[in-house]
């Protein structure tokens, strides 16, 4: 793109990406969540009905105390081995399938789990894909990448360990209290009573590690952005020595973010000792006055100690919760901001079902196009202009004019704010997107290529496309010496973006990706700006050749392009301000014969002008 | 269909194959921190230990209160207050000494985890400041992200539960010597099961080691696929290659999943069994133990206590366990940022400086190779002090590389280059990076003020006002909103092409170099623009510009033209001169002959 990331002001996209503190309750990322991630509904009824089975069975093991204390030796008739032996032996039946029964309600969740992420995954990426280029601009690509990878990781390791101790910890604290009234309800009672002042208490500590955790997320993210700006720029910092400020900037992210991952701690370390006393107060008081009116309660000793046991043993799921807290808030900081990518409205929908494109040659229409990013003023200005099929047209103009924003119009990277942009006299919006893919075809600047070989990298341009369609492809752009000289031919692999290719032999293979897609109509927005003249000059003459059968626009600074061009476009603050043949252009004063001079000033030098 | 996924994490192969034991690696591991951190790390374990030792005396509190209190209270009705008191306020201070060693431990281990976490971090991301430049060539970006943030994160995670585990030990001898003190056959029954469960914990380690690390590099991937489809979003967008894109993702996310189901099935037989065991012992306990008590040698409150000792022993074994199952991940995920510590830096800090004035430049027999390929070979040049050189040669054929080379970023396989008299590695790195300035293809703009993209902190404000007219930005700059201060960059205000090449341009000249490389640096330029600059710069400065140049009026201002192709310098000479050729002529002349056709 040559007026490429011209997106100002998308602040309230940004903050929908960006997002700083999330300012929702935990019950409503759960809920939007799960509404997004509907299989977390399947099968979870009987997974969490196979868990609490589990983690009642637990219990078998006070209630065995109480049992053998009771009845098998502070009994009336004493030392009973064979009722000693029978609970027991039943015990141990049921600790044994205990556990085949948790095995599998762990295999059911683990499975659940990782689908759900998977496909969380899948989905935010597919949806990031459809966003406007607008939302997808350098800076936020770290971003991105973090919530498709790492915040996605905080919520896989939630699942792997927190998920499964909030089902069988509430679980047990739900059986332990059932199992504690049977033997005495008062007590129970005032158990419940005397832990009720923890439920405000953890909410508040909830609250404020979920406001922690989220602060500790945007640290990470603005670390990673300044370590990604030290990746890619590292060409510039090492060539100018700039190591040393960049070293300073990282370190103090670095420290900001330490420092909130330490802060975020001080809930941590402080909970658990506050459940912890507030339950040893409530067994002091259950012994205390289980004692005392153990007559008015009718409690036998055995009764007694197995109550003790009983809210011994549910301390320690309520101090586990304590411990898995931490990593839920963690996970729901990070599901949060995972959610709120989908969030980011797509700007350009498809329609449900498109028309699909005559083949051959295309006519393009613009009836006052008006356009605009989401904030900030016009960059096309009623733009009105019909182009024929077949037309050789070159669109130029100072950088800015709104070249790029015309292209991006035609191809529909965009949509305009007003008026409506016809291909082949379909309004763009109604076409549908395989039709358009195959029929309008853009070779923007910036030449990606994927980590692949060049014939790969070339066939991406035609879904099914074969390696003869590729070799033909060369051949006709004339490109086969420069094929022949790379070291494994169309084999060569071009490494990550196509490092190991020159930005001009990029824009090459970017350009016989496009000729393989053979479209009707042909997009160039500079696209051969690093090629050197002679190779331009042939690829000119090569697509002169080939724009039979198709419509085509070049965006360039050279003027070459527009020597040749049958309808020469020129734009100047968002307008169309001149338009004709060259030669008519060019012998009127105007924006075209300035720019034109001063091209011939520069490519010719020693020569008059030749007009 | 879609393209094959990138650089494979490569430390994955060797973390599989490695004979050096995991708990040798994972030991070094945490001593590296013990050493750095070493106060934190022992108030964590005096927490830890404390915990332990509060805990086990809150089960002797309870055989207390059964033996002295409820026994006797329903056997003969008696109830001492005095004691009733006496263990009330001993079940809380139990619990406040359990509070107190939670608080030491957790504080002081976050501590010291985020400390490491953070050096690790800061060591890391200065040592991609300090490798050569080929070392970030060779390496997706995605991947060298990944490890300053997971791998880092998950390599000191092995810290977390790492007191917890080592007061492990101590709760398991206090564990024995408890059960002694009741009675043998007891102590027996549990010298039996801790073993069993360290045992079962070791085994259950191994096993997921290898699904574990194939999880971590699956991680990886996932992050790469997803950097790389970022950064080609737009010609992802105009080749529809989204579902493609999407495919690839599912691709890698699905292999993640498989291994970590692999794990999952491991842990649903582990898990279950390891809580199991006390279980299973508590009713071995009782059967023996209910024998004893009526035998008389051990009393109900024995029972107790020894009953909730079997309990107290599940969760710190569990702890244990998430450290076994945290080791070989931290392990692995730390050897491949190791892996990436171990390449080696550049050390470029000669002693010598760079003679007075322009400098010259002499190339003799240079041989670069890229990514295995030999892109020159072997060239001689020389360019004079204070001339301007275009280097001019068809796509591909080596004009950046060579460019590159003579500002020093890259290593030659053999040959030499001096600039001023002087090898690149005998002058100290910060006079080489100010007098040699090269302006790249592709312009970098850093997220910062366009004064700190130009001056980088070290130039002033009229060397910057000045660099910023000479590249011919001063015009739009003064229109920003903030002017010089306006933010740019990856998070900055959006600049077109062309206007960051200039300010780019104007970082060069702020240097004020006494030797500029432009590698086709103003491309993106309005051609009249480009004159304006190119005028500009030939009056402004007293030094050697050596030019990658396509535009005929670029290579009519230089003094001579070095002539290359395929890796060679075919001839060099005046511009003049070299029209003679007729491959030359064609190459420079295209668009006066493409015009004529």
């Amino acid at each position: 793109m040559s007026e490429p990331s011209a997106f100002p002001g998308l602040d309230e996209v940004a903050s929908l990406i960006d997002e700083d503190v999330p300012t929702v309750s935990a019950t409503a990322v759960f809920r939007r969540g799960v509404a997004v991630s509907p299989e977390l509904r399947a099968g979870l009824g009987v997974t969490a009905a196979m868990a609490l089975t589990a983690a009642v069975g637990r219990l078998i093991v006070p209630i065995l105390v109480q049992q053998v204390l009771d009845h098998g030796i502070l009994g009336e008739s004493g030392y009973r081995a064979g009722y000693v032996w029978t609970v027991s032996l039943i015990a141990l039946a049921v600790v044994l399938a205990i556990a085949g029964l948790s095995r599998v309600a762990l295999l059911r969740l683990v499975w659940m789990a990782e689908t759900v992420l998977m496909n969380l995954r899948v989905t935010v990426f597919s949806h990031l894909h459809r966003l406007s280029l607008a939302d997808h601009t350098e800076s936020r690509r770290g971003v991105l990448v973090a919530r498709v990878t790492s915040d996605v990781e905080t919520l896989a390791r939630f699942t792997q360990w927190g998920l499964i101790s909030w089902i069988t910890d509430t679980a047990i604290i739900v059986g332990t209290l059932a199992v504690m009234t049977i033997y005495s309800w008062q007590l129970t009672v005032m158990v419940i009573l005397v832990h009720l002042p923890l439920v405000p208490f953890l909410r508040w500590v909830q609250r404020q590690q979920f406001v922690s955790y989220g602060l500790v997320r945007t640290r990470v993210a603005e670390t990673l952005g300044q370590v990604s700006e030290t990746v890619t720029g590292a060409s510039v910092i090492r060539a100018y020595g700039y190591d040393g400020p960049v070293g300073e900037r990282l370190d103090e992210s670095i420290e900001r973010q330490y420092r909130q991952q330490q802060r975020s701690q001080i809930w941590f370390a402080c909970m658990l000792p506050v459940v912890d006393l507030v339950s040893s107060v409530s067994l002091a008081v259950s012994l205390g006055v289980g004692l005392w009116w153990r007559d008015d309660l009718g409690l036998e000793a055995g009764q007694l100690v197995a109550f003790l046991f009983l809210v011994n043993l549910v301390l320690q799921p309520i101090s586990q919760l304590g411990e898995v807290l931490d990593q839920t808030q963690t996970a729901l900081a990070g599901w949060w901001k995972v959610l709120r990518v989908l969030d980011v409205p797509v700007d350009v929908t498809e329609p449900e079902e498109g028309t699909v494109l005559a083949s051959g040659p295309l006519s393009i229409e613009f009836s006052a196009v008006c356009f605009s990013y989401r904030i900030g003023g016009l960059v096309l200005d009623d733009v009105t202009v019909r182009i024929e099929p077949e037309t050789v047209v070159a669109v130029v103009g100072e950088t800015g004019a709104g070249k790029s924003t015309f292209a991006q119009l035609v191809t529909r990277l965009a949509d305009p704010v007003e008026g409506v942009v016809r291909i082949g006299g379909v309004d763009l919006r109604t076409v549908s997107p395989e039709s358009r893919r195959a029929a309008i075809r853009m070779v923007p600047q910036d030449g990606f290529l994927f980590d692949c070989s060049i014939a790969d990298n070339i066939g991406f341009g035609r879904a099914g496309s074969s390696r003869a369609d590729a070799e033909r492809a060369i051949d006709e752009l004339g490109l086969g010496s420069w094929v022949a000289g790379l070291p494994a031919g169309l084999d060569t692999t071009v490494g990550e973006r196509g490092s190991r290719l020159s930005v001009g032999e990029r824009q090459l293979v970017a350009l016989a990706r496009a000729q393989v897609a053979d479209p009707g109509l042909l997009l160039l927005d500079e696209a051969t700006s690093s090629v050197d003249p002679e190779t331009e000059e042939a690829l000119a003459s090569a697509l002169e050749r080939l724009a039979s059968g198709r419509t085509m626009i070049s965006i360039a600074h050279r003027l070459s392009t527009a020597e040749r061009a049958d309808l020469v476009l020129v734009f100047d603050q968002g307008r169309i301000v001149q338009s004709g043949s060259h030669e008519t252009l060019a012998a009127t004063p105007g924006v075209y014969q300035n720019l034109y001079r001063s091209w011939l000033g520069n490519t010719r030098s020693g020569q008059p002008p030749a007009t | 269909m879609g393209p094959p996924r990138s650089s494979a994490p490569s430390s994955q192969a060797r973390s599989l194959t490695d004979s050096d034991h995991l708990w040798r690696r994972g030991a070094r591991l945490i001593v590296r921190s013990l050493r750095a951190y070493p106060g934190l790390h022992a108030l964590a374990m005096a927490g830890a230990m404390g915990f332990v030792a509060a805990s086990i005396g809150g089960a002797w509190v309870l055989r207390a209160a059964t033996d002295n209190l409820v026994v006797p209270a329903f056997d003969d009705g008696v109830v001492d207050g005095g004691e009733v008191l006496v263990i009330v306020v001993l079940v809380v201070a139990v619990s406040v000494g359990r509070g107190v060693g939670v608080i030491f431990r957790r504080w002081f281990l976050s501590m010291a985890e985020n400390r490491t976490q953070r050096d690790w971090r800061r060591n890391l991301v200065h040592h991609y400041l300090d490798v050569p430049l080929r070392f970030h060539r060779e390496r997706a970006a995605g991947t060298l992200l990944a490890h300053a943030d997971i791998d880092l994160t998950t390599a000191t995670m092995v810290l977390k539960p790492l007191a917890f585990s080592v007061s492990v030990l101590v709760l398991v001898l206090l564990a024995v010597v408890t059960l002694l003190m009741i009675h043998p056959l007891i102590a027996t029954l549990g010298i039996v099961l801790f073993p069993l469960l360290v045992g079962l914990s070791r085994n259950y380690t191994s096993r997921v080691e290898q699904p574990s690390a194939r999880a971590q590099a699956a991680v990886g991937e996932v992050s790469s696929v997803a950097h790389e489809s970022f950064e080609g979003a737009l010609v992802v967008k105009t080749l529809g290659l989204e579902d493609a894109e999407v495919a690839r993702l599912k691709g890698a996310s699905e292999r993640l999943r498989q291994e970590r189901l692999v794990v999952g099935r491991i842990r649903a037989v582990f898990e279950p069994t390891i809580d199991a065991l006390p279980n299973l012992g508590v009713v071995l306990l009782l059967l023996i133990g209910s024998w004893l008590v009526s035998e008389g040698s051990a009393t109900p409150g024995d029972l107790v206590l020894a009953a909730v000792v079997f309990g107290l022993l599940a969760t710190p074994l569990r702890v244990f366990g998430f450290f076994l199952e945290e080791l070989p991940r931290s392990v692995v995920a730390l050897d491949r940022v190791d892996e990436v510590m171990a390449a080696p830096i550049e050390d470029r800090d000669g002693e010598q400086t760079l003679p007075e004035g322009p400098l010259d430049v002499r190339v003799r027999g240079l041989v670069v190779h890229y990514e295995g390929y030999e892109v020159l070979h072997g060239i001689d040049a020389d360019v004079a002090a204070g001339q301007t050189v275009a280097v001019v040669g068809s796509t591909g054929a080596g004009k950046t590389t060579l460019l590159e080379a003579v500002a020093g970023l890259l290593d030659p396989v053999a040959g030499s280059i001096q600039v001023g008299g002087r090898d690149v590695n005998e002058v100290s790195a910060a006079d080489w990076s100010r007098d040699v300035s090269i302006v790249f293809q592709e312009s970098f703009l850093f997220t910062d003020s366009i004064a700190e993209n130009v001056g980088l902190g070290r130039a002033t404000a009229a060397d910057i006002a000045w660099a910023l007219q000479v590249a011919g930005a001063k015009r739009f700059v003064n229109a920003l909103p903030h002017g010089v201060d306006t933010v740019v960059g990856e998070r900055g205000a959006t600049l077109s092409g062309g206007q960051r090449q200039r300010v780019a341009l104007a970082r060069a000249l702020a240097q004020r170099p006494r030797l500029l490389l432009l590698d086709d640096a103003t491309s993106a330029v309005d051609p009249r623009v480009e004159a304006e600059i190119l005028g500009a710069l030939h009056q402004a400065l007293d030094m050697t510009v050596l030019i990658v140049a396509h535009r005929l009026s670029t290579i009519a201002l230089a003094d001579a033209v070095v002539y290359v192709d395929d890796g060679r310098v075919v001839a060099v000479g005046p511009h003049e001169d070299l029209l003679g050729r007729e491959d030359y002529r064609a190459l420079v002349t295209a668009y006066e002959q493409g015009s004529n056709l």
